[in-house]
């Protein structure tokens, strides 16, 4: 498998004034293979959308490169490169309702992407997207309706739609069915998948449904307040976490088996994510860790392969040193001085 | 359902809610009956517009009236019916006897009072406390929540509290007057794993402390397998489904709890199972269906479903399910739905 995209040091920072900054996200570095779904998971504030958003241009990058099929992309777009670089990478949003302009008829809506890259007639155009509107399982006659007509679900297709036209090679699917009813995100999580494979796509899909994104992803990357916190296989990620973080959030995340859940342990987490500005040095975590030790508060850890096979890749100084977990002694000289 | 010496504190029975609107009448909860247990958690589940919160907003007198309309059907609080009769014993019920939280903490807050004076309000308007022992007790309840520093927190605007504190903030103005049932509408929906986690410890920690039922109105399965005692699954107006948690999803027996299942990843399903979605849409309940509201889209749908609505059959004891596939003259399968209650 060929790398398709590769995300090297993403940084994106957002000044605030007053010598204050948000760190969205530090340092990200990501690959990702030709065909590949990548799912990205973290709690709201983890920086998960900004990173998408900046693989694609929708952010200017504070620092870090992207390359798409070998080509480094520009740090900040202009409206020539917006377009330029549409044809290959496109983004799916959340929202199915404000990512829609409500003024646009849904032909309007799918076809803009083919009417702006210019080179095709209109009728080239009408018969494209009346094909798109039935490939995402929509009539080609729902061309003429406007959003506020369409469900959620219609919506999320037309957005779909909308993103595929072009017939990219790399989507970020921005949680794409986060807003949707149950039924409706299995037909959509299944049209995917189908697109997927007649298309030959790349994906990135970021969520927060922990048992959706293990279901749809070959990969799965753990985002904590901006940074990358666990990367390996997304059964691997689910069911053996290593990092701290990636345990306590498959240990949240309830399934629908009255069974398991009723023999489930207690979470030992409490606290909630802190704010993402002016960060220090150290882990990220380590203000919520269970396993916290004196390193963690100074030194940030590095995403290093742990385990064989190169697959696994975890940020924790718990697994540093050749990749054994060995939880270190807490007792550092200082303290053993102190008593 | 109930055991007879373990009576419900909340029976509803029968409730229909209608709205008038530009369109027509919405018929937004069709005959609706469930009952909670001191002690215990109902979960009612369902999708966007199938009446879960209109039917209990409905009973807290939420809804809007007019255009909305209790047109049928009773809910009885410890006997009285509180759909008729607001004030029992001179009392209000209502955020008194029946606590009630919500998906929005920000907008069920006001953003210009004080979180303590909030709580401490609800004690003075029902329990005539002064505003000094309200705004104390206030203090209490935020502790009882997990509010750290809780005494600066009461003096505190709801602005400065983060998304999850805000939500316990919530629960301590609701749980405030010690109620005996308290209905959470969608309160983890809007929150991260982590902090929804916490808060579903919470309430379960409340409810050992002071035995108070608890009305869970979810769409999510997961919460439902975690928190719920009983469960009540809500299709197009209607409760297609209920009995235990285990009933429901070890031995569903209404094919829309099937196809809810199989649309949901859980840690068996696999890429190459894969997801089964419902495909299709729920009816438009300006003009019901006559017969099953599910019909439209099921897969055992027969030729009776669509002019006839389904009976509520008990399939095992305290196990209903409204389909005609448990009808002593339907058709006997092997599929999952079959089984379902009759092993």
């Amino acid at each position: 498998m060929s790398l398709l995209v590769e995300a090297r040091g993403v940084t994106k920072h957002f000044p605030l004034g007053r010598g204050k900054t948000v760190h969205a996200v530090d340092d990200v570095s990501l690959s990702i293979a030709a065909r590949e779904i990548v799912g990205l998971v973290g709690e709201s504030g983890s920086g998960k959308s900004t990173f998408g958003k900046a693989l694609v241009g929708l952010h200017d990058k504070t620092a870090g490169e992207v390359y798409l099929e070998g080509e480094r992309l520009p740090q900040r777009y202009t409206a020539a490169d917006f377009r330029h670089y549409a044809q290959r990478m496109q983004m799916i949003f959340q929202d199915p309702y404000s990512s829609l302009n409500p003024r646009m008829t849904v032909g309007e809506i799918v076809g803009e992407g083919l009417r702006l890259g210019g080179g095709a007639s209109d009728a080239q155009q009408r018969a494209a997207v009346a094909d798109w509107l039935e490939r995402v399982g929509l009539a080609a006659g729902y061309a003429g309706r406007y959003p506020h007509e369409l469900s959620g679900g219609q919506r999320q297709r037309v957005g779909i739609a909308r993103a595929l036209i072009l017939e990219p090679t790399f989507v970020v699917c921005d949680e794409p069915i986060s807003a949707l009813d149950v039924s409706v995100q299995a037909q959509i999580v299944r049209l995917l998948g189908e697109l997927k494979e007649s298309l030959g796509l790349t994906l990135l899909f970021i969520a927060h449904d922990l048992s959706m994104v293990r279901y749809v992803s070959d990969r799965m990357a753990v985002m904590y307040l901006g940074s990358l916190v666990e990367l390996g296989g997304a059964d691997d990620v689910y069911f053996r976490p290593m990092h701290p973080y990636t345990k306590t959030l498959v240990a949240s995340n309830p399934e629908p088996d009255p069974r398991s859940e009723r023999e489930r342990a207690t979470i030992p987490i409490t606290g909630e994510i802190p704010s993402p500005i002016n960060i220090r040095a150290g882990c990220r975590f380590a203000t919520r860790c269970p396993e916290v030790m004196d390193i963690c508060r100074t030194v940030t850890p590095e995403l290093r392969t742990v385990a064989a096979g190169d697959e696994r890749h975890v940020a924790c100084h718990l697994f540093e040193s050749g990749g054994l977990a060995s939880p270190a002694p807490t007792a550092l000289p200082t303290e053993v001085v102190d008593r | 359902m109930i055991v007879a010496n373990d009576a419900p504190v909340l029976d509803v029975s029968d409730l229909c809610v209608e709205f008038d609107t530009h369109g027509g009448v919405v018929q937004a909860v069709r005959g609706v009956s469930f009952s909670v247990r001191p002690g215990k958690t109902l979960a009612i589940v369902g999708e966007s517009g199938c009446g879960k919160s209109v039917s209990v907003q409905s009973i807290m007198g939420l809804t809007p009236m007019p255009p909305g309309r209790i047109t049928r059907g009773a809910a009885r609080l410890d006997g009285v019916d509180i759909v008729r009769q607001k004030i029992v014993n001179g009392e209000d019920v209502r955020g008194n006897r029946i606590g009630m939280i919500f998906q929005d903490p920000m907008s069920a807050l006001n953003p210009t009072m004080r979180v303590g004076d909030q709580i401490a309000e609800t004690l003075q308007v029902h329990r005539g406390m002064s505003k000094r022992d309200a705004f104390a007790r206030a203090v209490e309840v935020l502790a009882l929540v997990n509010i750290p520093d809780a005494d600066a927190r009461a003096r505190q605007f709801p602005f400065a509290f983060s998304g999850g504190m805000l939500q316990r903030a919530m629960i301590a103005m609701a749980i405030a007057c010690e109620p005996a049932v308290l209905i959470a509408d969608e309160p983890t929906t809007a929150l991260d794993v982590t902090i929804q986690a916490q808060l579903l410890e919470l309430l379960e920690g409340l409810q050992r402390k002071n035995g108070m039922a608890i009305v869970l109105i979810t769409h999510d399965l997961g919460v439902v397998a975690r928190v719920a005692d009983d469960v009540a699954v809500m299709y197009a107006g209607e409760i297609v489904e209920s009995g235990t948690v285990d009933d429901v999803f070890y031995r569903a027996a209404h094919p829309y709890t099937l196809g809810l299942k199989a649309a949901m990843p859980s840690r068996e399903t696999s890429k190459s199972v894969g997801l089964m979605p419902i495909e299709g849409a729920p009816p438009d309940l300006f003009r019901p269906p006559a017969g099953c509201g599910y019909a439209e889209r099921c897969p055992h749908a027969m030729l009776v479903c669509g002019p006839h609505r389904p009976q509520r059959v008990e399939v095992d004891p305290g196990h209903h399910a409204m389909c005609w596939l448990h009808h002593e003259d339907a058709p006997r399968g092997t599929d999952a739905v079959y089984r379902g209650g009759r092993a």
